[in-house]
Formats: structure tokens, C-alpha cells, sequence
């Protein structure tokens, strides 16, 4: 319960964290922190626009892409407090249910019959078929290095020890946070600040969306973006008291959202060609977590 | 025994009625007998799931020698799925096949075939001597080729239903030589005298005994690198069939590799270990060529492949677990294995149904030409979607509950010590994670290019819903895809029995260890709830907001382009084009391209048409090599009666000389070795 409070709070200050980050490097003094949320909440009093090509899959798709983020909010725990649903392979779960999300959300792309949004479409297929085997590479280290099959058991059980499970930490912070980028199309792999045509992934697909759908889909990505720091949070936080925690937490997000902030200022996104290689270095990366762990089990006998 | 006199003289009253009849009454007569036989194959099948195995045996002849019948836990789980599947395809098939009733002879012959399909099928389950299995395997492989073929004016159908032929044999050579090797050594062609036999003899002998088992049967379930035939024999049937054939006859494979599991004593761990790096193989090459067919049926045969593969991986790590004594282990890969059969067959032939649905309507499976189609056929297009979400291994259908079985297996491997199991195991997690991504790029892309947009080419103006009826079998699966996804438990009890059969522990129900393994998956179908619920209210909310709100329809958005057409729609070649340029060293696409060049530009032409390299290097570059041979001899096949009567002639001399020769050659080499 907590860790879905604690992630709901983060994510109403994370977008506006990182455009005042990356306002702040561009020497701007940018909009309000809270401005993203209050967008959302004028795009929930509006009325819609459907493209008469749409049908009721164009209608639902947000909805279900919504509720499938929050599903996945519901199994992030937050240190020694388990989240709302927690149960053996609840990480497995936890990457299916997104999936959900992202199919629906594909297909609603192609609804509308559009090129633009059908190229965004095939690129978010490929692209998160690329991130999912970091992700379950990742998880499975982790499993084997506590024993355990359960977000919450998994991350209470990771004592941070000897210099090699820092090395690991920090390893699967970067997995982490590239998982995160690529599922929120940001840079390096899609940049959301160009004109509509060159967004080349995620902005691209939602152009015929408006109103009240509008308003689901930038809640839900804001969303994901507290879901993907708060697992971060749990590779550090283990079982030290709520005291010091939660303010831990905070942090942990803050630094996520300024890191994210300044990569989106200093850096071009990639060619589009590049990304899959991009992506596939990643689970390169969560490999190296895997022999790490290895390493540390002691099993190269 | 009654009983099963009764199933096996069904299809014969058939046989005599059936070509008696107006072509509606051959429907719901062959329809109605395989009601019945369902139900009394149905019963029995239940009765071994409970736990009431029923073993009696026919006296059989001289020959075969006395033929026992046993309905175990294994065989009913697998009866259960043939006589639903055949159910549902047969009332689908009373109206796809209203298009033919023309062809009286030809629906005759299909509908007898049919019903022998069906005993055939049901009794490779129960028989458990190897004689009369391969008789009953001959029968399904000879009715199959005859359901198959019933277009069989068009070359396709026929080219494809003679390769499903020949492959067919193949499969029937493996397993002949592997039970004539068992009966040679023991004299009898009872399954438990392989038990027995793979007992006696050593390892290596014993994985050798399986492996023949396994090319036979794999052939038939077509694991890479013997599935060739099915993506050609799947598309030409006719859609009832296509759904059965992937839902049920390939299952037969599956259905014979885990009774050898259970019938050959032998290293577990090794064979574990062949069947997973199969299967995984098989998981990812056919769903990267199910990405970039062009074919619904053909897409949706490739995916066979790949479920196939999905299913392997269970048995693959069952039987690991069996090896090493991890039973958590062999619960979870069997279990898996298992559900996972259940289920492939369930949203299989709903796409092969819904796949025909489209053929009916639109006359054409090419999905470039298609789009839109949600629009004219809304019944069908949803079906397809629930269907498409399942076969991804997306929650909260009956596909993720199966994968997540099969990943809990892999997850609770891990735990094992050695190196090598643990590297096999990540590739096992990062492979199976592929693959799901990969089908829902395939099924984002089938399901988005078919119903969704706007029409890619003009449809005939007939094009809309089929009748309700029709529907009717489809709605069925569907709910049981959506049943099995929320309530798991009810299904995986089912699957106890089966699954002890492998993990033999003592007398009937699990060992606590077991019982714990099938309560962990009952969170996921909570996990399924919350989340339905969630869609529905937050879709009660959206439309409680929207209710006050101003709801305008207008064009796309064309970024300012305002003469759309549905030319600039996104294709299907163009939606995977990023993804076949990746994967090329694994694809083989032929292009033909006529570029726009001039100032007046002539109509351009682009068209792709993938290969299997697989079938390139092993089927079509040896019968190359193998045709070149043969030609030399062609000489001899002149045309002229003359020289035919001279080979006769040749022919006979050459029989009744060559032991004249042989003798004077012996006692040539008598006299030398006397000298």
C-alpha cells in the first residue's frame, strides 16, 4: 500500500522535475513544477476528437493502457512493506501486464490508419521486444542471488556487501533506467520535445488521441516513470527503517528525474538504426549482472 | 469395453449412411456421430483424470498379439482436448463448408475421413501396443492427407497435402524402427516391454531408443528442423481443419513425446536437456517467420511452431526436473507443458476460425490487401483480439497463466547448482521473454493490418458478419480462453493426475511440496481480476466524464496532409520492415521491385515473398542434389514399350542367373583357397 502512495506522490513531481532540469540547463526558467499534472487535469475536462477511421479498440485502448500501468504500480513493493499484490513471480507479472498496456496501445495506433502513428507503432513493437530480455535477465540474477521469486522478497533479501554487489547495483541501476527510457520513448531512444513527425516512437502514436484519453495516457507515463525509480529505490533501500526510507526514496526519484534531465540536455538521440543495437547492448549489460552473480555464488568452479 | 466397441463401430455407421445422404444431412450426421463418440470417449476420459485408470485388452490376433488398452491420466487430458477441439471444428466446418456444396462426392469423402480422423486420433491416445499403434497412427496420417486436400483442384493444395504425406511416413519410419528395435530384442509389442527393455540396456542405448521416439514424433509435432510441412499443410486445408490440425493433430507429437517419457526408462537430464534446446530453437525461428509471412494462415501455422516450442520448454525442464529429482521442478515443467497444450489448442483454432471468417467474407488470406475489416465483421475482429492477447502470453487470458508456469519452472531451476543448467536456464528466460515479444509484434501486426485502419485494396461488397451460428463454436473457445485465465485453479486441479503419472509419487494426489507449487499460481488469477476491475471502473469514470462532454468525429490527423488515402496507411510489409532488416541473417525474403523512374513514372511494383531457410538447406538443396543423381538414369525411362519389355526380360534373366553366377563365383574362391 505504501509503495503505491509513495510512487503515485513521486509521479506527480517527476515529469515536472525533468523539464525544469532540462529548462534550467538551457538556461530557461521553465514552467511550473506541478505544470505537467495541471495539463493533464484541463486535457480530463475536455471533450474528445475520434478519427472517423477508429473504431471501439481506438476508444478502450487508454483506458486499458492505463489500467495496466497502474497493475504494475500495484506490484512494486517498497522495502521491507510488500506491494498491494505480492506473490511469487509477481515480477513476471509485473512485465506481462505492461505488455497489455502496450499492446492496446499499438493497435490503437494502427486504428487510426494513419502512417505516422503505424510507424510509431512497429517501432514501439520492436523496441520493447528488444527491453524485455534485460528485464527478465536482470530479475533472474536477482532471484538466483537471494533465493527468492517475489519483488518484495527478492529486494529485501539483496544484502549489499562485498564491492562486487555495489558493482551489481550499479549495473542494474543502469538497466533499470535504460528500461525506463525505452519504455517511456525518451532520449536517448525517441526524443519527445521534437515536431510531431520526427518523434519517432511513442509522441508519434498517441497524435489522434485528445481529451480525456490524452489525459490517461501522459498520467499513465508519468506513472511509469515512479514505477521505474521506485525499483530502483528497492535495489538500495533493503530493510533500513521507514524513517529513513522514505526520505531515501524521494531522493532516489529527485536524482532520477534531474539524471534523466540532464541526459535529455546533453544528448542527441540516437539514429533510429541504432537503437535496436542500443538496445541489445542492454542485455549484454544485464548478463554481466547475471555472471556477476555467478561470481559471487561462487559456481565458475 | 463396451464402450469402446461402440467408439470404434461409430465411424463405420458412418461410412454406410453418410454418402446416402443430402449434403446438409452428411454435416449434422457426421456432426451428431462425433457427438457421440465424444461423449463416450469424453466419459471414459474423465474417469482416468479422477483417477480411475481404465486397463482391459483386445485378444488381437497372431500377429499383433494381445492389444491393451489403457486410459491413463495422459491419454484422457489429451482426449479431452481432441474431442473439443473436433467439436467445435466440426460445427464450424457445417457452415464454412456451406461454400462447397457443389462437391456432393468430395463433402462425402471429407466427412468420412473426418470421423476417422477423429477414432484415429483417440485411440493413438489408449493403445498401448506398437503394432496396432502404428496402424492407428497410419490411419490419422492417411485421413489427415485426405481432410487436407478436399480443395484439391488447386496445385497449392495438393502439392502441399503430398509433402504433408511424405513427411508423415518419414515420422512413421522413425517410430518403426524405434519399436521394431524394442520387439526384435523382446518378442512382444506390448509399451511395457519397453519399460522393461530401456531398463536393462545402458544409458547411452537408452537416449538412443528415445531419440528415435522423438525425430518420429517431433516430425509429426514439427519442431525446427522438421515442421517444414506444416506451414504449407496448414494453410491449404480448409479452416476447420487448419484449426484442428494445429490445435490437435500436432498435439499428438507433443502427446507421444511425454508418453515415451513415461513408457522409456532413461538419462532423464540429457534428453531434458536435447528437448529444451529444441524447443527453444523451435520457439524463436518460428515466430520470426510468423512475423514476416504475408498469409494469415500461414502466419498463424508458424506460430505453431513456436508454441510448439513453448511446450518443449516445458517438457524440456519437466524432464530436467525428473533427472536431477527436483520435483517442484517436473510439476511445474509438466504442469506447464501441459496447460500450455490445452491452451494453444483453445486460441489456435479460434485464429484458424476467425481466420476462415475472413476468407468467407473477403475471399482472399493475402493480409496486405485487407484492413478495416472490424468495421463489416465486429463479432469476428473481437474474437480474434481475445485470441491474439492469449496466444501473446498476455494476462488476464490463458496463455500467461501457462507461461508463467513454465517461467516459474525455469525461475525455480535456477536454485539448481551447475553452471551449465544455469546458463541453459537464463537463455531459457531471456529466449522465452524473446519470444513473447516477438508474437506480440506478430499479433500487433496480424490484428492491426487485418481489422484495423481502412480497407488496403477494394472488398467484395458481400463482406460482413457471418451468421451467429456460425459464431457460436468460436464464443465457446473464447470463454474458455477467458475461464482458464481467471480461474487457473480449476484447470491445474484437472491436471494433478497427469502430472503425478511423471513425478510418481506414492498413490494417488500431490506431495504437499506440490500442492504448494499449484497455490502459487493463484494469486496471478487475482492479479487478473484486479485488473478487469480496474479496466471496468476506470472506464465507468471515462465514460461518466465524457457523458458531459462534446464528442466530435473527425479525419485522422494527417500532420497537415489533407488527401489521405488508405494507400499511406502503414502495410504489413512495412510494419515488420525494421524487424526483418535486424533479423535478415535468420530470414530469407525475395524481392521483385519495379522502382518509380522517369518524369512520367509507370505503375511501380513491390513484392516480398519470404522463405524458410531451414527447409532451403535441408529439404530443398538435398532433393536438388538428389533430382541431379536420379537424372542420369532418366535414359532409361524412354517411353518405348520395347525396351520396357527388354528390362522385364533383363530383369528376369538377371533373377534367375545371378545365383547360377554366385555359386561359380563361391566355388571359384573355394578352388583358389584350396590352392
Amino acid at each position: 500500500m505504501l509503495s503505491a502512495l509513495l510512487i503515485v506522490i513521486a509521479a506527480i513531481f517527476f515529469t515536472g522535475i525533468i523539464i525544469r532540469t532540462k529548462s534550467l540547463a538551457s538556461g530557461r526558467k521553465g514552467p511550473l513544477i506541478m505544470q505537467p499534472v495541471l495539463d493533464v487535469i484541463r486535457l480530463f475536462r475536455k471533450g474528445v476528437v475520434y478519427s472517423e477511421t477508429t473504431s471501439f479498440i481506438f476508444q478502450i485502448a487508454p483506458t486499458i493502457y492505463f489500467a495496466s500501468v497502474v497493475m504494475a504500480l500495484l506490484v512494486v513493493p517498497f522495502g521491507q512493506s510488500s506491494g498491494v499484490l505480492s506473490f511469487n513471480g509477481d515480477f513476471i507479472f509485473f512485465a506481462y501486464v505492461l505488455a497489455l498496456g502496450k499492446f492496446f496501445s499499438i493497435i490503437a495506433a494502427m486504428d487510426t490508419g494513419s502512417s505516422f502513428e503505424g510507424m510509431g507503432a512497429s517501432r514501439e513493437a520492436l523496441y520493447s521486444m528488444f527491453a524485455e530480455p534485460a528485464f527478465f535477465i536482470l530479475m533472474g540474477s536477482l532471484a538466483l542471488l537471494s533465493g527468492h521469486t517475489s519483488f518484495q522478497e527478492i529486494f529485501t533479501a539483496l544484502h549489499i556487501g562485498s564491492q562486487i554487489s555495489y558493482a551489481l547495483a550499479a549495473l542494474a541501476t543502469f538497466v533499470i533506467l535504460m528500461i525506463a527510457m525505452i519504455e517511456s520513448s525518451r532520449m536517448p531512444i525517441d526524443d519527445p520535445k521534437t515536431h510531431l513527425e520526427l518523434t519517432m516512437i511513442h509522441e508519434v502514436m498517441i497524435l489522434d488521441n485528445s481529451g480525456f484519453d490524452l489525459g490517461l495516457i501522459f498520467t499513465a507515463g508519468y506513472l511509469k516513470f515512479a514505477i521505474y525509480g521506485a525499483l530502483i529505490v528497492n535495489l538500495f533501500i533493503g530493510v533500513i527503517p521507514y524513517q529513513y526510507a522514505i526520505p531515501s526514496f524521494f531522493a532516489i526519484q529527485f536524482l532520477m528525474a534531474v539524471t534523466i534531465g540532464i541526459i535529455e540536455s546533453f544528448m542527441a538521440r540516437f539514429r533510429m538504426s541504432h537503437n535496436p543495437q542500443f538496445i541489445v547492448a542492454l542485455t549484454s549489460v544485464s548478463l554481466l549482472i547475471f555472471f556477476g552473480v555467478l561470481l559471487i555464488l561462487n559456481k565458475f568452479m | 469395453m463396451n464402450l469402446v466397441i461402440a467408439f470404434l463401430l461409430v465411424p463405420f455407421a458412418g461410412m454406410l449412411l453418410i454418402p446416402f445422404l443430402k449434403v446438409k444431412g452428411k454435416g449434422i450426421l457426421t456432426f451428431a456421430l462425433l457427438l457421440v463418440n465424444a461423449l463416450i470417449s469424453g466419459y471414459l476420459a474423465v474417469q482416468s483424470l479422477i483417477g480411475n485408470d481404465i486397463v482391459f485388452s483386445f485378444p488381437g490376433s497372431f500377429v499383433t498379439g494381445e492389444i491393451p488398452i489403457r486410459i491413463d491420466a495422459l491419454s484422457g487430458w489429451f482426449i479431452l482436448i481432441i474431442s473439443l477441439v473436433f467439436l467445435t471444428g466440426s460445427f464450424y466446418g457445417l457452415f464454412y463448408m456451406k461454400a462447397y456444396k457443389e462437391q456432393k462426392n468430395n463433402l462425402t469423402l471429407h466427412a468420412i475421413a473426418f470421423l476417422f480422423q477423429y477414432t484415429s486420433l483417440v485411440s493413438i491416445c489408449v493403445i498401448q501396443n506398437s503394432f496396432a499403434f502404428l496402424l492407428a497412427w497410419e490411419v490419422m496420417a492417411l485421413t489427415s492427407f485426405l481432410v487436407i486436400i478436399f480443395d484439391h483442384e488447386h496445385l497449392a493444395t495438393i502439392k502441399a497435402g503430398i509433402n504433408y504425406l511424405i513427411q508423415a511416413h518419414f515420422s512413421i519410419v522413425f517410430l518403426m524402427i524405434g519399436f521394431i528395435w524394442v520387439a526384435s530384442k523382446t518378442g512382444s509389442y506390448d509399451f511395457q516391454s519397453i519399460t522393461t527393455y530401456s531398463q536393462s540396456i545402458s544409458g547411452p542405448a537408452s537416449v538412443m531408443l528415445f531419440l528415435f521416439f522423438f525425430t518420429g514424433f517431433a516430425l509429426k509435432a514439427g519442431f525446427v528442423p522438421f515442421h517444414t510441412w506444416l506451414p504449407y499443410a496448414h494453410p491449404a486445408a480448409p479452416s476447420h481443419v487448419s484449426g484442428m490440425m494445429s490445435g490437435v493433430i500436432i498435439k499428438l507429437g507433443i502427446f507421444g513425446i511425454m508418453r515415451m517419457l513415461l513408457v522409456i526408462k532413461t538419462d532423464y537430464i540429457t534428453v531434458g536437456y536435447i528437448i529444451l534446446i529444441l524447443s527453444l530453437v523451435s520457439g524463436l525461428y518460428g515466430v520470426m517467420l510468423a512475423i514476416v509471412q504475408h498469409n494469415l494462415k500461414k502466419l498463424l501455422a508458424y506460430h505453431s511452431i513456436e508454441n510448439l516450442g513453448i511446450i518443449g520448454i516445458g517438457i524440456g525442464i519437466g524432464s530436467i526436473g525428473l533427472g536431477t529429482g527436483n520435483q517442484v521442478l517436473a510439476t511445474l515443467g509438466f504442469a506447464g507443458a501441459l496447460l500450455h497444450t490445452l491452451n494453444h489448442a483453445l486460441f489456435k483454432s479460434l485464429l484458424f476460425y476467425t481466420a476462415g471468417n475472413v476468407y468467407l467474407a473477403t475471399h482472399t488470406l493475402d493480409i496486405e490487401k485487407l484492413g478495416g475489416l472490424i468495421k463489416k465483421m465486429p463479432q469476428t475482429a473481437l474474437l480474434f483480439l481475445v485470441a491474439a492477447i492469449a496466444i501473446s502470453g498476455i494476462p488476464p487470458f490463458n496463455g500467461f497463466v501457462s507461461e508463467f508456469i513454465i517461467y516459474s519452472g525455469v525461475y525455480n531451476w535456477l536454485s539448481d547448482a551447475s553452471l551449465v543448467s544455469l546458463l541453459l536456464a537464463v537463455s531459457t528466460t531471456s529466449g522465452l521473454a524473446m519470444i513473447g515479444g516477438l508474437a506480440m509484434l506478430c499479433f500487433t501486426k496480424a490484428f492491426g493490418v487485418v481489422f484495423l485502419g481502412s480497407a488496403r485494396s477494394e472488398l467484395p461488397a458481400s463482406c460482413s458478419e457471418v451468421p451467429f451460428a456460425q459464431l457460436i463454436p468460436l464464443y465457446i473457445l473464447a470463454g474458455m480462453i477467458i475461464a482458464i485465465g481467471l480461474y487457473p485453479m480449476a484447470f491445474i486441479s484437472l491436471l494433478s493426475h497427469p502430472v503425478n503419472l511423471f513425478t510418481g509419487s506414492s498413490g494417488f494426489g500431490l506431495s504437499p511440496a506440490q500442492v504448494n507449487v499449484f497455490k502459487a499460481i493463484q494469486p496471478v488469477s487475482w492479479a487478473s481480476w484486479i485488473l478487469i476491475l480496474l479496466v471496468i471502473s476506470i472506464y465507468m469514470i471515462r465514460r461518466f466524464a465524457l457523458s458531459h462532454r462534446k464528442i466530435t468525429t473527425g479525419a485522422t490527423w494527417g500532420c497537415g496532409y489533407e488527401a489521405g488515402t488508405p494507400k499511406i496507411q502503414y502495410t504489413a510489409g512495412s510494419f515488420v520492415r525494421s524487424y526483418s532488416k535486424l533479423f535478415s541473417p535468420f530470414l530469407q525474403i525475395g524481392k521483385h521491385e519495379d522502382e518509380v523512374k522517369g518524369i512520367f513514372p509507370q505503375p511501380a511494383h513491390y513484392h516480398t515473398h519470404p522463405y524458410d531457410k531451414v527447409e532451403r538447406w535441408l529439404i530443398d538443396e538435398p532433393l536438388k542434389h538428389n533430382k541431379s543423381f536420379m537424372g542420369r538414369f532418366v535414359f532409361l525411362h524412354n517411353g518405348k514399350l520395347q525396351f520396357y519389355i527388354l528390362y522385364g526380360v533383363i530383369f528376369i534373366l538377371a533373377v534367375i542367373s545371378i545365383p547360377f553366377i554366385y555359386e561359380k563365383v563361391y566355388s571359384f574362391i573355394e578352388l583358389l583357397k584350396q590352392l
